[in-house]
């Protein structure tokens, strides 16, 4: 263990080179598993999506599901990869209780999709991630480390296994190795894991949501002096957010450099991102290597996709996500970095929708991004599962372009719409909300206000209109927030003129 | 020569968790060797215009629809486990793993 001080990131990229690969595994949205038909729906009850196939069973036989075989080349295609015209699954063999069946079944050098790439952008500047392979196996089921204080498996004495997860289909894209990124490392990273979400989330074949382990990365970093050879690389697991991918990267070329600077060897290791901490540590000993003994399987027949069938897969892709957000940020009139923000929130097409729906682009943007997008942080949920659908959205833009909501209230109706009190048309009825700008109502609340102050009624009469203001807020707050503003500020200067 | 070695089958049986002892690994070293002999004799007589095999029979592209089929239920998942609680299988813990 070193005790000096770690170098900082900027020192450690100055002296040496990073590069980066990524691996992630993405679990497909099918409603059944690979190779059975087992539900696969999340937060079920333990061990009740189960069969004798994917629990491992003597003498169960899987049949592939063509779902997932679909999406898997979609996948490829999208990643600008080649489709294999034949590949076979193989048996990834390895005694571990999360596989009932005591193999994986997995792709080994067969994978269905090949040679692709990603281009990603950071700081106005595109980069090309080459896509090395994209196959298709099996999720693990999931396990419960007990007996220990920290529910991992150090100092546990036994492990609880539900094998729901076991056999959901699973496809995994692994990078080329990406030198050349320097400093920006960290940041490249994180632009390809978010590029590779909205594109297999316009693909719709998987909900990617990194929080629920739909969308799972693993990094690997490793150092080299420039015009030195390429380091030994290590493997960090465990990195479940967007955040975390730039923070695993950089915190391990610190950790890395800080090593290499004392001459201490890099050793091929996996590790484990600590979210609390931002930092990696040691996991998985590999002191005996991993040997998986991969075999074709015999139990599936090879996977031989139709040419015709994957140029009509081809053909009916989606219009790629990053062409889509510069189409879309140019007829919206906004900026690129807006875009981003916007495409981050997971609000691009919740705010094309409420447009479609009859608001302006400004005023879709402007619920979306604010009050909801708020609610939805608050909340932990998907902005696409606030309460509110873009049609509601729509309505209550148009209320407010029409004078019948100011922005205070429309903020309440939103707030009835969200917890279910219905449209916001409903809500503003129910709730009994809704601008007063008939003048009659208003005079009375106007006079009350001016008798009350004074003060504020001689300065105005003398002149000071600003001074209206803190009258305006008095009259607002007797009529609970339902006059117009404007109207109010007008009638309060027609009084004192 | 031998086609497989003592510590070979050593390694193998460490790989499955299977506890063999010193007189079963003289044992099947023996019985695997003559297997993989025999196996070994095939690849002989393989011309350079016959593939390997890994199936029998000239089928591809056999799928399903993803479609739901009732699953077992979790009683029913449990009841050949030797240990279970609270609807889980309960396993020794994996030693020198992570998770």
């Amino acid at each position: 263990m070193t005790t000096t001080a770690l170098p900082t990131y900027e020192d450690a990229v100055a002296r040496y080179e990073p590069v980066i690969g990524l691996e992630t595994h993405v679990e497909l949205g099918t409603a059944t598993k690979m190779f059975c038909g087992c539900r696969t729906e999340f937060g079920a009850e333990p061990n009740t999506q189960v069969c004798p196939v994917c629990l491992g069973l003597p003498g169960a036989l899987p049949v592939a599901n063509r779902a997932a075989i679909e999406a898997t080349i979609r996948i490829g295609l999208a990643l600008n990869c080649d489709i294999a015209s034949w590949c076979r699954m193989a048996r990834k063999n390895y005694f571990y209780p999360d596989m009932p069946k005591n193999f994986q079944t997995s792709q080994y050098d067969e994978p269905l999709c090949v040679e692709g790439y990603v281009d990603v952008e950071v700081d106005g500047k595109q980069y090309r991630i080459g896509i090395e392979r994209v196959h298709l196996e099996e999720d693990t089921g999931k396990s419960l480390h007990v007996g220990g204080a920290t529910g991992r498996i150090h100092g546990a004495t036994e492990s609880l296994v539900d094998y729901n997860r076991a056999g959901i289909p699973l496809v995994e894209i692994v990078t080329k190795p990406v030198p050349g990124i320097g400093a920006l490392a960290p940041e490249v990273a994180k632009a390809y894991v978010s590029e590779l979400r909205d594109i297999i989330r316009s693909l719709g074949v998987s909900d990617v949501r990194m929080e629920q382990g739909s969308l799972r990365c693993d990094v690997n970093t490793s150092l080299n002096k420039p015009g030195e050879e390429w380091g030994t690389r290590t493997e960090t697991k465990n990195v479940n957010s967007l955040r975390s991918v730039e923070r695993a990267v950089r915190s391990e070329i610190i950790r890395q450099s800080g090593l290499l600077d004392e001459g201490i060897r890099i050793f091929q290791e996996t590790r484990h991102f600590q979210e609390t901490t931002g930092d990696t540590r040691p996991g998985r000993s590999k002191e005996t290597a991993t040997d998986y003994r991969y075999f074709p399987e015999p139990d599936l027949v090879p996977i031989a996709p139709d040419q015709a069938w994957v140029a009509e897969l081809k053909a009916a892709l989606p219009e790629r996500p990053s062409v889509k957000r510069a189409r879309l940020a140019e007829d919206w009139g906004i900026s690129a970095i807006d875009m981003q923000s916007v495409a981050n929130a997971g609000a691009v097409e919740l705010i094309e929708e409420t447009i479609a729906a009859g608001a302006s682009p400004a005023g879709a943007r402007k619920w979306w991004m604010g009050e909801l997008a708020r609610r939805a942080n608050e909340t932990g949920v998907d902005l696409s599962a606030v309460g509110a659908t873009p049609a509601q959205v729509a309505e209550l833009q148009k209320l407010v372009e029409g004078g019948k909501l100011n922005d205070k209230l429309a903020r309440q109706v939103l707030e009835g719409v969200v917890a279910g009190e219905g449209d916001p048309a409903a809500v503003m009825a129910s709730r009994g909300l809704g601008v007063v700008s008939d003048t009659g109502a208003l005079t009375a609340a106007v006079d009350e206000a001016i008798a009350a102050n004074p003060d504020i009624a001689a300065k105005i009469r003398d002149g000071k209109v600003a001074a209206a203001g803190a009258l305006v807020g008095a009259v607002m707050k007797t009529t609970r927030g339902q006059a117009d503003a404007k109207t109010v500020r007008d009638l309060i200067l027609e009084r004192l003129s | 020569m031998a086609a497989i070695s003592r510590e070979e089958v050593a390694h193998l049986a460490r790989l499955s968790r299977l506890a063999v002892t010193e007189e079963e690994l003289d044992r099947f070293a023996g019985q695997l060797d003559v297997i993989l002999q025999s196996v070994a004799r095939i690849g002989e007589v393989a011309a350079d215009d016959i593939p390997p095999t890994s199936h029998s029979v000239p089928l591809t592209n056999v799928y399903r629809d993803d479609v739901p089929t009732p699953c077992l239920t979790q009683e029913e998942a449990l009841s050949g486990a030797p240990d279970a609680f609270e609807g889980r299988f309960r396993v020794p813990r994996i030693l020198d793993e992570e998770d």
